[in-house]
């Protein structure tokens, strides 16, 4: 087991022997009522490196910088910043200190102009006027030496999230911040957005600053940091030196057990199409068409991936399909050849063998305040097994919970905790039992793995390979391209309310990346030998970065 | 309708829109930060009562402007004291300080003065009196211009300039200073705010107090310069009408002071028309003209003004998130 003493350089009690650490944290605690959150955690980040922290969701990674960041107070331990303790207790003590931090959520006002933004908090005076002009000529400046690109008057919310996010780096070295914490920076951007973000960290690396990166992506951590800390439950288990180092023992040592990252799959034997889509389009209630245009179809047998940037049509086109919003135009045919498309009704699609596993659990596919019980019979609640007439049969549904619960290793095994209790991966998992358990003949999957951990992703990716050996028909919705590629059989790019390209599985980060934002590469070369080993580094094939 | 009316109209909307002007402007510093704000009346309704009871024991009208805008800021942090520190509900917040101000000041004002819940009259040194402003009466009788200064500029209480002023005060206070700046950024993201070094509690309770001052100063124009005394309820709904008059200006100042002038002006005209033969209906009922401006304000809410977006965080009390 590796452990802290490994890393090159000192514990935190021997700080003043060479140069001090940028960020040192020693024994750091916190508890929010009964969980403890961070767990007596010592951590040197070394002053001009890029630091990673991996661990699984809910390991502690973003209560810990929060900590730093002076979000959360510590109930115990210190903080060294320079080889100085310092008390950081509020944002504002952090800033001071010279820490910055890119939260995962962004920060921004949207009806703010970047300007306004950057100087929100460090307006230096009273009236804003001087403050402006001041921070006009910084920009500039910050612009020229990290690649900073970002129209000091655009209004934010109108702005791609790459640039959002640049305004938030922005706003942190604005303040003067030597040290600067990226929480899952590159969770909402396309491959070539997190690869220019990458070419920025390294330019501020080149410029002395020091970079933290949170990340629950091994290949970020491989292709960009120095040193690497893992978390796991609330603790540090080992800080290593990046090069010295494999995803695989990453992943070994963030879940405690070996995990694979591969999905082992065989070849798909794709049988008739189940799911038929014909120049399906969609247009939302502010008018503007989300969905233009679509035409695919899914078989039995199949997985079928659609990759793509967050808000590019996926989720109106995942909401058309199941029956929560009517299409405009178009078609939807499942086995039995009816027409479906204007008939907006989610029941309807359920009794037709269409099981659905929303995008968002929080927001469509739980109720989170029912207990787990309720949650996993909720819309097919009014089947005879679960009760007779207006009333439910508790102990039947109860009963059935309790086995799907352990079918899916839910935990804790108890039908009757309610559903805000149980981690991400779990309430994952107790949509999934729901719709799966079905046996639908087509299911549609959104985001099967957001927030989820790591083991509960081998796990759900494992399920979703069987059915597709069971001969069942998959559409599987995700903005993490890894996740599509591992599992599709074919893989449909979608941009901008329409699907711009099909490719085998064996297409490559890099051309998948460069379609989602957009640029259609010449038909026909994307199922290459050569393109299906370039793997490793980040995708490197974005040469042609699309317009900012 | 010959200049004079107009004129006239004209004048009395500029008196009416005045506690709407004052109580809006209250409004949006405080929903601009977040807070929602239905209890303007009930402030409004505060102010007036402890202006008038001041102003008749001291005599003095500065001292029960005072005392209104001492009253308000108190109902004004029991409001955030519950939507801020308590992360209470705004709505519930604020409908119980306007009973609490409606069933207070009727009880205080029988248990002091036993006139039915009314103060006693004022005399002209408690009040507000029309300021006569230079050159007016040389003015008088230059045709149309001197007319329109005389009767519709000049003649006004302190507190109708003082609310006309707060316009391009607030506007320049919301989008030229540095507090202007963080309370519009914390009433739309109170992390944004938090996140850059900034108290969202400080920055809130600042911009409640602002509408307490606001509405109070409110409260005393009906009591002290409008009227000669309180009368029960006497703000009749005055503070939802700034609430619909904010709503249809977009929380901004400029078109707040449009949208409470003409809601003034309906009111004008209404009294105007009051006991009037229009042609074709005959007299109109007195009712229906009391009730023009209500109805009115519902049929613009509900379809003239296009989308109004309030301040996104406005009515969510603010929690560091996990």
């Amino acid at each position: 087991m590796m452990s802290g003493d490994e890393v090159p350089g000192r514990m935190p009690g021997e700080l003043d022997m060479q140069a001090p650490a940028a960020i040192a944290l020693s024994g750091i605690s916190k508890s929010f009522g009964a969980v403890q959150a961070n767990r007596d955690i010592d951590l040197l980040v070394e002053e001009g490196t890029i630091h990673g922290i991996v661990g699984e969701n809910g390991a502690g990674k973003s209560t810990l910088m929060s900590i730093l960041y002076g979000f959360y107070e510590a109930d115990s331990g210190d903080i060294f910043v320079r080889g100085e303790k310092r008390k950081i207790t509020s944002p504002d003590d952090a800033i001071k200190a010279g820490i910055g931090m890119v939260h995962q959520h962004f920060m921004l006002v949207d009806n703010f102009t970047v300007l306004e933004n950057v100087i929100l908090g460090a307006e230096g005076g009273t009236l804003l006027k001087a403050g402006v002009s001041r921070a006009r000529a910084e920009l500039k400046r910050l612009e020229r030496e990290y690649e900073l690109q970002v129209d000091p008057d655009a209004v934010v919310g109108d702005l791609p999230v790459g640039l959002q996010q640049r305004v938030e780096i922005l706003k942190a070295l604005f303040r003067g911040a030597d040290t600067l914490i990226l929480d899952e920076p590159t969770g909402v951007l396309t491959p070539s957005e997190a690869d220019h973000l990458f070419r920025i960290l390294r330019q501020l690396k080149s410029q002395g600053k020091t970079v933290i990166l949170i990340t629950h992506k091994l290949r970020e951590i491989m292709a960009i940091t120095d040193n690497v800390s893992i978390m796991r439950r609330g603790e540090i288990v080992a800080t290593l030196e990046t090069a010295e180092t494999t995803p695989e023992q990453l992943a070994e040592l963030m879940v405690g057990r070996h995990v694979l990252l591969r999905v082992e799959k065989g070849e798909a034997a794709p049988g008739a199409p189940l799911l038929t889509v014909t120049n399906l389009s969609v247009v939302d209630g502010n008018g503007v068409a989300r969905v233009s245009d679509v035409s695919f179809e899914v078989r039995a047998g199949e997985i079928v991936g659609i990759a793509g940037v967050s808000g590019n049509g996926q989720s109106e086109l995942l909401e058309a399909l199941s029956g929560i919003r009517p299409a405009t135009s178009g078609e939807i045919r499942l086995a039995d050849g009816e027409d479906l498309a204007r008939r907006a009704d989610p029941a309807m699609r359920r009794r037709s063998k269409l099981a659905h596993v929303p995008e968002d659990r929080h927001r469509m596919g739980l109720v989170m305040g029912f207990e787990e019980n309720e949650n996993a019979i909720l819309g097919y609640h009014r089947d005879k097994a679960y009760g007779r007439g207006v009333f439910l049969d508790r102990s039947a549904i109860e009963a059935e919970a309790r086995e799907k619960m352990q079918q899916y290793d839910i935990r804790p095994p108890d039908p009757r905790l309610k559903t805000a209790n149980f981690s991400g991966g779990n309430q994952q998992k107790i949509v999934l039992a729901r719709e799966m358990e079905r046996d639908p003949d087509v299911l549609l999957v959104g985001q099967p793995t957001r927030g989820v951990d790591i083991g509960a992703i081998e796990f759900i990716h494992h399920q979703l390979v069987a059915m597709r050996d069971a001969g069942k028909a998959i559409l599987l919705v995700s903005v993490e391209l890894d996740e599509i590629r591992a599992l599709s059989d074919r893989i449909l790019v979608m941009f901008s309310g329409k699907i711009v390209g099909e490719r085998g599985p064996q297409a490559s980060e890099g051309e998948l990346g460069l379609m989602m934002a957009g640029v259609t590469p010449e038909e026909g070369e994307g199922e290459s030998a050569e393109e299906a080993q370039a793997e490793g580094e980040m995708g490197r094939a974005s040469a042609a970065e699309p317009k900012a | 309708m010959d200049l004079t009316t107009i004129v006239l109209i004209l004048d009395s909307s500029v008196r009416l829109a005045t506690p709407l002007l004052l109580a809006c402007l209250a409004g949006l510093y405080s929903e601009r930060s977040g807070i929602f704000d239905i209890g303007l009346e009930g402030k409004m309704l505060a102010g007036a009562f402890f202006a008038a009871a001041a102003a008749y024991w001291t005599g003095s009208a500065w001292l029960g402007l005072l005392a209104a805008i001492a009253a308000s800021i108190v109902l004004a942090l029991v409001h955030g004291f519950a939507s801020i520190t308590q992360r209470g509900n705004q709505i519930v917040s604020g409908v119980a300080i306007n009973f609490l101000a409606a069933g207070m000041t009727a009880l205080l004002g029988q248990a002091w003065f036993s006139q039915g819940g009314r103060t006693p009259q004022l005399g002209a040194d408690a009040r507000f009196g029309a300021i006569t402003l230079p050159g007016a009466e040389a003015l008088r009788d230059v045709p149309v211009v001197g007319e329109i200064y005389y009767e519709l500029i000049s003649g006004h209480n302190l507190i109708v300039y003082v609310a006309f002023l707060m316009v391009p005060l607030t506007w320049w206070v919301l989008f030229r200073t540095r507090f202007g700046l963080r309370l519009r950024a914390v009433g739309q993201n109170p992390a944004a705010v938090d996140t850059a070094g900034v108290s969202v509690p400080f920055l809130r309770y600042r911009a409640v107090v602002i509408c307490g001052i606001l509405t109070g100063i409110a409260g005393a124009y009906l009591a002290i310069a409008q009227s000669a005394g309180f009368i029960v309820n006497m703000s009749a709904g005055k503070g939802y009408i700034a609430l619909a008059a904010l709503i249809f200006a977009k929380w901004r100042p400029w078109p707040a002071m449009g949208a409470c002038f003409l809601f003034g002006f309906l009111d004008a005209v209404s009294i105007r028309l009051q006991g009037a033969n229009v042609p074709v209906i005959g007299e109109v009922p007195v009712q229906f003209m009391q009730a023009l401006p209500y109805i009115l304000t519902v049929i613009l809410l509900a379809g003239f003004i296009g989308r109004a977006v309030p301040p996104k965080a406005g009515g969510i009390p603010y929690v560091k998130e996990r």
